[in-house]
């Protein structure tokens, strides 16, 4: 009889991430002495380039800002049992929506253009959820599937767009018109000189709002419960009358609204203009800080900020450290993914177990549940 | 117990011998028991019937004698020897071949395939299949089971897929026989063909073993029954000298009623009326056929029948929870819309509480703590939160008010609801639906599970409900629990309300025939209830 026993709560939110990192540090590390570096300076520059002085700080913040959207894009779905793997796309056309906002009003103020860009991005990024929220609910075509698509199709038709119609004549670069004034959202160097030249800019405060807003959706409205109800056990949130097609449908368009304000901070904050492929898979990275934030906000926000700090702190390697290329950055960006996000799991049977066999207690009360099961 | 039959057919050794022999197989699970003691000794090239209720532990026995369980203790012969089975490899290897009732069969695979399947005999493909279809062609002839080899299985009957299950454990050399509930899924007409079969594979020597709760199948085919109850053999008896009133005596035995204290039932106007519903489970076969009742204030109706006999569909469509064919719902006096994935809200609103018969599939979020099951399906309502907003703290107050009132233990709201065991669980469920001042409820298993202290809670608080004026619809296939508890008895068989029973004068030997479906015009039958409400 396997008598198992879920996880004290800090163990599960903080212990196993916390493990997890350190083996995917392990594992880099290795990678890092097999090219000839010193692992331990590797890690001194990376969180020296990350946190130790405004610039890097900015720029870690400025990703974080991407991570917090499409980690609370993926989050809100998985929350309502659906998996979003499309926030790239939907951030990606989500920029449709900011830039002709940006644009249009960008003789005015940024008071006026950043509310109504927020709202032109997400109904433009919610769309592109909606529509495989759609498909799901009711046409069963399952969104995992559906989102995957959807990217490919997000990425040729911003092509088109771009090259088409948004792509003054007067310019050789697939790019869209330059936003100059009022279309831009300030950046946060206007206000503090500390962070530099780094390209954080107020978006940052949309995202801690959008955290504080997803928790409050989520645990504190009745649509989040429903939502939640549905994730957990369909069977029951249809028996207690929740209509799971149109939760699907409403779950996925705010998902992908979500996902859709990287679009803000990466078409108004730091580009000035639309350009191909700018989401740069910040959507993909949004599944692991997902995975790795328990789909909690304040995991999110945690997990946000760690990726920002190995996209930044990677750049810096990159300089400080030569023999170690770009692509070595990537490996160990996705060693910690792939150890954080894709094997979460890969300590928990062990952390079971030697958490039953340090409380003689606990064990007794998973043996007595588990065997409790077949009566009920 | 003057039920407890000699074992006649088990005196003296057969002429053929014994196929199998069980000695003293002892099964528990946790702390049921599911078979005790049991002795069954069946005769080779005999056609041997297992009866008995659900959770009577026929099952469990098989599944012991095909290799899925390890019995405690006891004993198992295979045509004399001892025999040590441990998986369902082992017990092919003994010539036991069982059919099960749900088939393992892979649906976009051709027959041919579908038999080969485990069974190939070297690396290759090709060399398998053309073996297999020169052996499978002299099964065909042999024992008069023609099915196309080359056809897909998700192509063909339900009643051909059966065949092929058969033709399966043949292929595999199976000498002794399991079918499982064979007929439960067939027609008439596809039962009528099987039974042909079976005979033509007593003619050839096979042993068969049928595990059913029709007594007319067992009447019809077996040379042999054993009777099961309560994870014990009751009697084992030649068929050709009992009839079908006994086996129904011996199957539902002389068990202790539960007696539950109550007064004559005073109904009062119609609160719920089921007028020709037509519903159709998950694959599209319609399970509930033309149902019409009504149910009046202040009384308890019960529908009765071996599960899976359309029950669950019932309840399910009058609650909102599975879309209907045809026909209305009328309660209060206007008809219900349930079309729809939310139909279950519109019947709370309108007042139709419902317990349902899987707790923790339907009742409950087994991951959600017991403060947020305790407003599930009703988290809408202004009382809990007004707008969007849930106001925990109103809901955690319902909560423990439940909690209280109906004893559930430990009365922690925030504890992890699957972490409650299920008597308690389904105290959460009943508190929920019962706290809401429903008009009607609907309560499909209210003790399965249920340890028997809470039995007795949930009995009186069913009685409670019913003497403030609400009308009940329960369904249970514990016919014990719907005798003590229901003021009118309906017989459901096959979709069909078969007939109508008082539960003060019907015995249950009455109740079993009608619900296994036979002798349909039992003399208390007074057709459906909307012929004539009793007085």
């Amino acid at each position: 009889m396997s008598a198992h026993r879920p996880l004290p709560r800090w163990a599960d939110i903080a212990l196993l991430p916390a493990l997890n990192l350190l083996l995917a540090f392990l594992v880099s590390g290795l990678v890092v002495l097999l090219v000839g570096e010193n692992p331990f300076h590797a890690i001194q520059v990376i969180l020296y380039g990350a946190f130790g002085y405004g610039d890097g700080f900015g720029y870690t913040l400025y990703y974080a800002t991407n991570f917090i959207f499409t980690g609370l894009a993926v989050a809100v779905a998985a929350h309502a049992g659906l998996f979003n793997i499309g926030g790239d796309g939907q951030a990606y056309v989500a920029g449709l929506g900011a830039v002709v906002v940006a644009l249009a009003l960008d003789q005015t103020h940024w008071l006026i253009a950043m509310p109504l860009a927020v709202i032109a991005a997400g109904a433009v990024g919610g769309f592109w959820a909606f529509v495989p929220g759609w498909l799901q609910a009711k046409r069963g075509s399952h969104v995992v599937i559906t989102t995957i698509m959807f990217n490919f199709i997000a990425s040729a038709l911003m092509v088109y767009m771009v090259n088409r119609v948004l792509k003054p004549a007067s310019t050789m670069a697939p790019e869209s018109e330059t936003i100059e004034v009022a279309g831009r959202v300030p950046q946060l160097r206007q206000f503090f000189s500390f962070f530099g030249y780094s390209p954080v800019n107020l978006s940052i405060v949309i995202a801690i709002a959008a955290l504080i807003g997803v928790y409050i959706l989520i645990w504190h409205t009745k649509f989040g419960y429903a939502m939640r109800v549905l994730g957990a056990n369909p069977t029951a949130s249809r028996y207690a009358g929740i209509s799971n097609s149109k939760m699907i449908m409403i779950t996925m368009t705010i998902s992908g609204a979500l996902a859709g304000m990287v679009a803000i901070n990466e078409v108004m904050g730091v580009q000035n203009r639309l350009v191909l492929d700018f989401v740069a898979g910040a959507g993909f990275v949004g599944i692991a800080v997902a995975l790795m934030g328990r789909n909690h906000p304040i995991g999110i926000a945690l997990a946000a900020i760690l990726f920002g700090a190995l996209y930044q702190g990677g750049q810096e390697l990159q300089f400080v450290i030569p023999g170690i290329t770009r692509e070595m950055i990537v490996v160990i960006q996705a060693l910690v993914i792939l150890f954080t996000g894709a094997m979460e799991g890969l300590f928990r049977p062990s952390l079971e177990r030697a958490f039953m066999l340090l409380s003689p207690e606990q064990k007794s009360e998973a043996i007595a549940v588990s065997t409790a099961k077949p009566e009920s | 117990m003057n039920t407890q039959r000699p074992e006649t057919a088990a005196a003296s050794a057969p002429a053929n011998g014994w196929a199998i022999e069980l000695e003293k197989i002892n099964k528990r699970f946790g702390a049921v028991h599911a078979n005790k003691d049991i002795d069954l000794k069946i005769a080779r090239g005999t056609i041997h019937g297992i009866v008995g209720e659900n959770g009577a532990g026929k099952s469990t026995l098989m599944s012991i004698l095909y290799g899925f369980y390890t019995a405690d203790s006891g004993t198992i012969r295979v045509n004399g020897a001892e025999a040590n089975i441990a998986d369902s490899r082992q017990a092919l290897a003994l010539g036991i071949g069982m059919v099960h009732q749900h088939f393992m069969l892979v649906d976009n695979f051709s027959v041919l395939e579908n038999i080969v399947l485990g069974a190939e005999d070297s690396g290759f493909l090709k060399p398998s299949l053309n073996r297999a279809r020169k052996e499978l062609d002299r099964l065909e002839k042999e024992y008069g089971l023609e099915v196309d080899p080359d056809a897909i299985i998700e192509d063909i009957s339900v009643g051909q897929q059966q065949r092929v299950e058969i033709l399966k454990a043949l292929y595999r050399g199976a000498e002794t026989l399991i079918l499982d509930e064979p007929t439960g899924v067939l027609t008439p007409k596809e039962a009528d063909d099987l039974f042909r079969v079976l005979e033509t594979l007593r003619a050839q020597g096979k042993t068969v073993i049928l595990i059913t709760h029709k007594l007319r199948e067992i009447m019809a085919i077996t040379d042999n029954v054993s009777v099961m109850r309560q994870g014990q053999m009751v009697a084992t008896v030649k068929t050709s000298e009992t009839s079908p009133e006994e086996l129904a005596e011996l199957m539902v035995g002389r068990r202790v009623l539960l007696r539950v204290d109550k007064t004559a039932a005073n109904p009062g106007k119609t609160l719920l009326e089921v007028q020709n519903l037509v519903v159709a489970d998950d694959m599209g076969v319609t399970r509930v056929k033309d149902v019409s009742f009504a149910i009046r204030a202040g009384e308890i109706v019960g529908i009765a029948g071996v599960s899976g006999n359309g029950q669950s569909e019932l309840l399910e469509s009058i609650t909102g929870m599975r879309d209907q064919k045809s026909g209305t719902v009328v309660l209060n006096g206007k008809p219900l819309s349930l079309e729809g994935d939310d139909g279950a809200a519109r019947a709370r609103q309108a007042g139709l509480a419902h317990v349902p018969e899987d707790r923790q599939r339907m009742g409950l979020v087994t991951t959600f703590q017991e403060w947020e099951n305790a407003i599930l399906g009703y988290h809408d309502k202004p009382a809990y939160g007004s707008g969007a907003f849930l106001d925990i703290a109103a809901a955690k107050k319902a909560a423990a008010d439940q909690v209280k009132l109906f004893d559930v233990r430990p009365a922690n709201i925030n504890l992890k609801s699957s972490l409650f065991s299920g008597g308690n669980q389904q105290k959460i469920v009943l508190a929920r639906e019962m706290e809401q001042d429903p008009d009607v409820l609907v309560i499909g298993q209210p003790t399965r599970g249920v340890d028997i202290g809470a039995i007795e809670f949930i009995h009186n608080e069913i009685i409670k409900m019913r003497d403030e004026g609400k009308a009940i619809l329960l369904v249970s296939v514990e016919l014990d629990e719907i005798r003590s508890l229901a003021d009118r008895i309906l017989v459901m068989f096959d979709g069909v309300i078969v007939g109508e029973a008082d539960p003060a004068t019907a015995t249950e030997g009455e109740l079993g025939l009608m619900m296994a479906g036979i002798n349909k015009t039992a003399p208390r039958t007074i057709g459906i209830a909307e012929q004539g409400p009793l007085p």
